[in-house]
């Protein structure tokens, strides 16, 4: 897994709430065997019309949204689902860093095990920022992990935010959850014994 | 000892190892793996040369992306097909059970681990799908994980998890006839809104939920994610044991009679603290049908479609708008003056044996209407065989129902059953996203019996009114 540390990138507002996982990569993309490449995927459904061509009201159409690196996004972002090809579609993408007032908790959980920061902001915070950008289409945002700042370019805004102290910690090193458990093999192996239920 | 929910006692029974700051390590008794979520899992296994720890808690079945035809005719998508025969390589050698297309055991995974006796109480329970849910009707905790918590699992069978809030949905009195579980957890959502549960586990309490059967209170739980809980389950009683004895990997005799007896333990103590509660009046409820793009999106079936004007915030109102204009319905429709085009009866929701009885109960004698085109697919290959020893599938059949072979089916537009652009569906699935059942297919959700009135007249009906022939 990639380090997340500091971060610097163009912006794109998707204002809506509720965008599922359906939304975010169609369930007829999840048959591929590969991690990598669901990123033509991403969004499908709204970046493409019945013809394939590339709707111009998508954001992510839009001129000015150039290899995006944050999405800034409305409530309870990545519910339904729990496919990972999600985080996979959006950091295939080129996304690393999204930000909401809340999201599911299967898609926050996913999106650390793939290196992407998920940030969540009160309501407030996160549509002052999305109304910046919508009138500022192409801003950039950056991040700092390490400080938990994030900030518009011209910093006219900044704020700070919560993160779990251990998640940040393995963003911030790009540290295996599976390592981290292996180190404890031998406690594992001591449940299944007082259990019961050795192999 | 303080009093303790149920969740906090299967949580703590579970803990391995716990350290300030960090997620608790979490022993997990049953993994279910599908075709869909696992493929990239083995092949992380695989490149940092780690086995899987527990073959033998470990369950495969093939569900989301296989065809519902006929098992004579083969997987033609050649990308499907390559999917399945990933997931049969990656099992090959490991001693994991695997039913694949051709097993009598094979179904969808939700159905078949409790069905097969697989899913017990008092469990943790996990899979790479999202209405993992499903099995907490048992009194397990039971969660959807992604792509790389199924790789932890399979090498460490335990999951890095900070401990869920609990939250008390509690339905006090009785369900009114024809209102059905789907209608039940229907009503929670909409009560609750999508993302009500975020972050809780829920546990569904009161008189109408204890009064369902196991299939209905699998369908309930398995909707919890659409309420945004991370899990739902619900306290094991007889009705629970008198399930799971006899299944065919239940524990036998006198192991069943101490399990019973652990299991009777694990009901949440009197007084036990929850984090939140809900209290719903039974009475409020009746049979619902979604009119928008999120299962919070319900109407009474004597209602209308709402006029988004009549929201008050601003992201419900455009949500309810773009909803309709998908949806393709104008405010204020009488929900029973929507026609519809397809009629999907099964997936994880609503596709056991008790679900098809109530469907075929409703449609016996008389004939799916000329405008509908109507399938019925059971949960898994036992269910499917049971019915047709009950002679379901003739009824189905008789009617003018497509009566198919196992699978996710039309729940998630994967496999080859899909909504057409513009179509409009009437399904007992759990999802009504916009292009889940297909791209541009318009979905509404309901209940069993809802659903196969709804293929005989054309178009939504009360189902109180209906007269059985
Ligand atoms: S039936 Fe639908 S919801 Fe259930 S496991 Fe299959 S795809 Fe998921």
């Amino acid at each position: 897994m990639q380090p997340f540390t500091k971060l610097t990138g163009v912006a794109a507002p998707l204002d809506r709430v509720n965008v599922d996982t359906d939304q975010i990569i169609p369930a007829v993309h999840l048959k591929r065997i590969e991690r990598t490449g669901y990123g033509q995927f991403l969004f499908g459904p709204l970046r493409f019309d019945a013809d394939g061509e590339p709707n111009s009201d998508f954001i992510l159409n839009h001129p000015s949204i150039q290899d995006p690196k944050f999405l800034v996004t409305g409530r309870n972002f990545g519910c339904g689902s729990s496919r990972e090809h999600a985080p996979w579609a959006l950091e295939d993408y080129g996304f690393r860093c999204i930000i909401a007032p809340s999201f599911a908790d299967i898609f926050y959980n996913n999106c650390f095990q793939n290196g992407l920061l998920p940030i969540v902001l009160p309501e407030a915070e996160a549509t002052a920022i999305m109304d910046k950008l919508k009138n500022n289409l192409g801003a950039t945002l950056s991040v700092d992990l390490e400080s938990q700042r994030l900030w518009t370019d011209d910093e006219e805004l900044s704020f700070s935010f919560d993160v779990d102290p251990f998640r940040k910690h393995c963003l911030l090193n790009g540290l295996d959850d599976i390592g981290l458990t292996l180190l404890h093999e031998d406690r594992i192996a001591a449940y299944e014994s007082r259990m019961g239920m050795s192999a | 000892m303080p009093p303790k929910t149920m969740f906090d006692k299967i949580w703590d029974a579970h803990v391995v190892h716990q350290e300030p700051g960090a997620p608790s390590l979490i022993y997990i008794d049953l993994h279910l793996v599908h075709e869909v979520t696992s493929p990239q899992a083995f092949e992380g296994l695989r490149l940092a040369g780690r086995k899987v720890r527990r073959p033998d808690l470990t369950v495969a079945t093939v569900d989301h992306n296989t065809p519902t035809w006929d098992l004579s005719r083969p997987v033609v998508d050649p990308i499907s097909k390559r999917q399945l025969d990933a997931l049969a390589a990656n099992l090959k050698d490991t001693g994991i059970a695997f039913y694949d297309r051709h097993s009598p055991n094979q179904g969808i995974v939700h159905v078949i681990g409790p069905d097969l006796g697989y899913t017990q109480p008092g469990m943790t329970v996990v899979c790479g799908d999202s209405h993992t849910s499903t099995h907490g009707a048992l009194g397990c905790f039971a969660l959807g994980i992604g792509t790389s918590e199924v790789e932890h699992v399979l090498a460490t069978q335990t999951l890095r998890q900070f401990k869920p809030k609990t939250m008390e949905v509690r339905v006090e009195g009785p369900l009114s006839t024809g209102v059905e579980a789907k209608d039940l957890i229907l009503g929670i959502i909409g009560q609750i809104g999508v993302n009500g549960g975020a972050g809780h586990v829920i546990e569904y309490t009161g008189e109408a939920v204890r009064s369902l059967s196991m299939d209905g209170r699998m369908t309930v739980c398995n909707m919890s994610i659409e309420g945004g809980a991370r899990a739902g389950m619900i306290a094991p009683d007889d009705t629970t044991f008198d399930y799971v004895r006899g299944r065919p990997f239940a524990p036998k005799s006198d192991d069943f009679d101490a399990a019973v007896e652990r299991w009777r333990k694990l009901p949440s103590d009197d007084g036990a603290a929850f984090d939140k509660r809900v209290v719903i009046d039974a009475s409020t409820l009746e049979p619902f049908v979604t009119w928008g793009t999120n299962p919070g999106m319900v109407a009474k079936v004597t209602g209308r479609v709402p006029d988004p004007a009549s929201f008050q915030q601003s992201a419900e109102r455009e949500a309810a708008e773009r909803a309709l204009d998908y949806m393709a319905l104008e405010p204020d429709t009488p929900i029973q003056n929507i026609p519809i085009d397809r009629v999907f009866i099964g997936a994880c929701t609503n596709s056991r044996i008790e679900d098809l009885r109530a469907a075929a109960a409703v449609i016996r004698g008389k004939q799916v209407n000329a405008s509908v085109y109507a399938m019925v697919v059971p949960g898994s290959a036992r269910v499917k065989a049971e019915a047709e020893e009950e002679g379901l599938d003739r009824i189905f059949a008789d009617a003018g129902f497509d009566w198919r072979v196992a699978g996710c089916s039309m729940c998630l537009g994967m496999n080859p059953d899909v909504l057409q652009p513009g179509e409009r569906c009437a399904s007992t699935s759990n999802r009504n996203f916009e292009n889940r059942q297909g791209k541009g297919g318009r979905t509404h959700l309901v209940s069993p019996p809802m659903a196969a009135a709804a293929a005989i007249a054309g178009h939504f009906v009360d189902i109180r009114e209906w007269k059985e022939s």
